[in-house]
């Protein structure tokens, strides 16, 4: 009896898009050992990955980059289809809306660092959303607003620096960060 | 530096402005100026919070004394076995609230940022 093997057909770009979701995996399981004031504040590393690919590859792209690590790094923390899980999906899913709209924005004037502070504002507002009616639905959560407003611009600012330095790079121009190891 | 164009210095400074807003209006906005009581879950007494006084509310355990005092109001003793809403002490913010389950009577702050100044059917 041999045993039985399913191989599914994958192309280059899925095998590209998994090990761009690997990088932002890493990034996010690093993060998960940095101590966190409040729930819900932390750097965002992993959007890093995102914002790079965004510039990059595009929208489609990043999206499933972002996706996947959501749900990926929902297995590894485990913490999958938990409150916790279904606040990075809520925040991921928001800010992949501002991303696309923001495709339109006059790439000249604006640049990684504006994507990034308007997906981070985006993050936390998807995240305080889905709190708010479905963990918490109290007013006194506005009490926290402006220190999640305040995490998300430096943060944001940060990560987006952070992000068209590796944009800009050269090593990354020529594609080599993430398209070979 | 170089990594931040012209619109993005925009959006920095939008993001700053909007979050220093966000903080005036959140924390440094309306304190409270009213006290609303309710009693098995019907309001028992609206009160201004600039009066200090001492009231007493019936509830199926037993009394439930309420004091208002410098505009801050609190529950000072409740039947209740596990003093909740006594140990959560002075309340001063509009929103804020103290709430005995067992005896059925709460104690909430409003004013500051309300919408209405009333309203009835």
């Amino acid at each position: 009896m041999t045993a039985s093997v399913i191989k599914l057909a994958t192309t280059a770009s899925d095998h590209h898009i998994a090990r761009m979701a690997a990088f932002a995996l890493g990034l996010s399981v690093l993060e998960a050992a940095i101590p966190s004031p409040l729930p819900g504040v932390k750097p965002g590393l992993a959007n890093i990955v995102t914002l790079i690919v965004l510039a990059r590859y595009g929208w489609r792209t990043a999206v499933w980059v972002s996706l996947l690590r959501v749900f990926a790094g929902g297995l590894i923390m485990g913490n999958f289809l938990s409150p916790g899980f279904f606040l990075g999906l809520s925040g991921a899913v928001l800010s992949l809306g501002i991303l696309g709209a923001c495709q339109h924005l006059p790439s000249n004037w604006f640049g990684p660092v504006t994507h990034s502070i308007l997906a981070a504002f985006a993050h936390m507002t998807g995240q305080l959303l889905l709190v708010y009616f479905w963990l918490i639905p109290h007013t006194g959560l506005a009490y926290l607003l402006p220190v999640f407003a305040l995490a998300a611009l430096v943060f944001g600012t940060t990560n987006g620096l952070i992000a068209a330095h590796f944009i800009e790079s050269p090593q990354i121009q020529k594609g080599r960060l993430l398209e070979n190891n | 530096m170089q990594y931040i164009k012209s619109g993005d210095w925009l959006v920095i400074l939008a993001g700053c402005l909007f979050t220093v807003w966000l903080a005036g209006a959140v924390w440094f906005n309306g304190s409270a100026d009213k006290v609303i009581i309710r009693s098995g879950g019907k309001i028992f007494r609206e009160l201004s919070l600039s009066r200090n006084l001492e009231i007493e509310v019936p509830g199926p355990l037993g009394l439930t004394v309420i004091s208002i005092q410098n505009h801050q109001a609190r529950i000072t003793s409740d039947p209740s076995p596990r003093q909740y809403c006594v140990r959560q002490g002075w309340l001063k913010r509009s929103g804020e609230a103290s709430i005995c389950l067992p005896n059925q009577v709460s104690l909430e702050l409003t004013g500051g940022g309300k919408h209405y100044d009333s309203l009835s059917y």
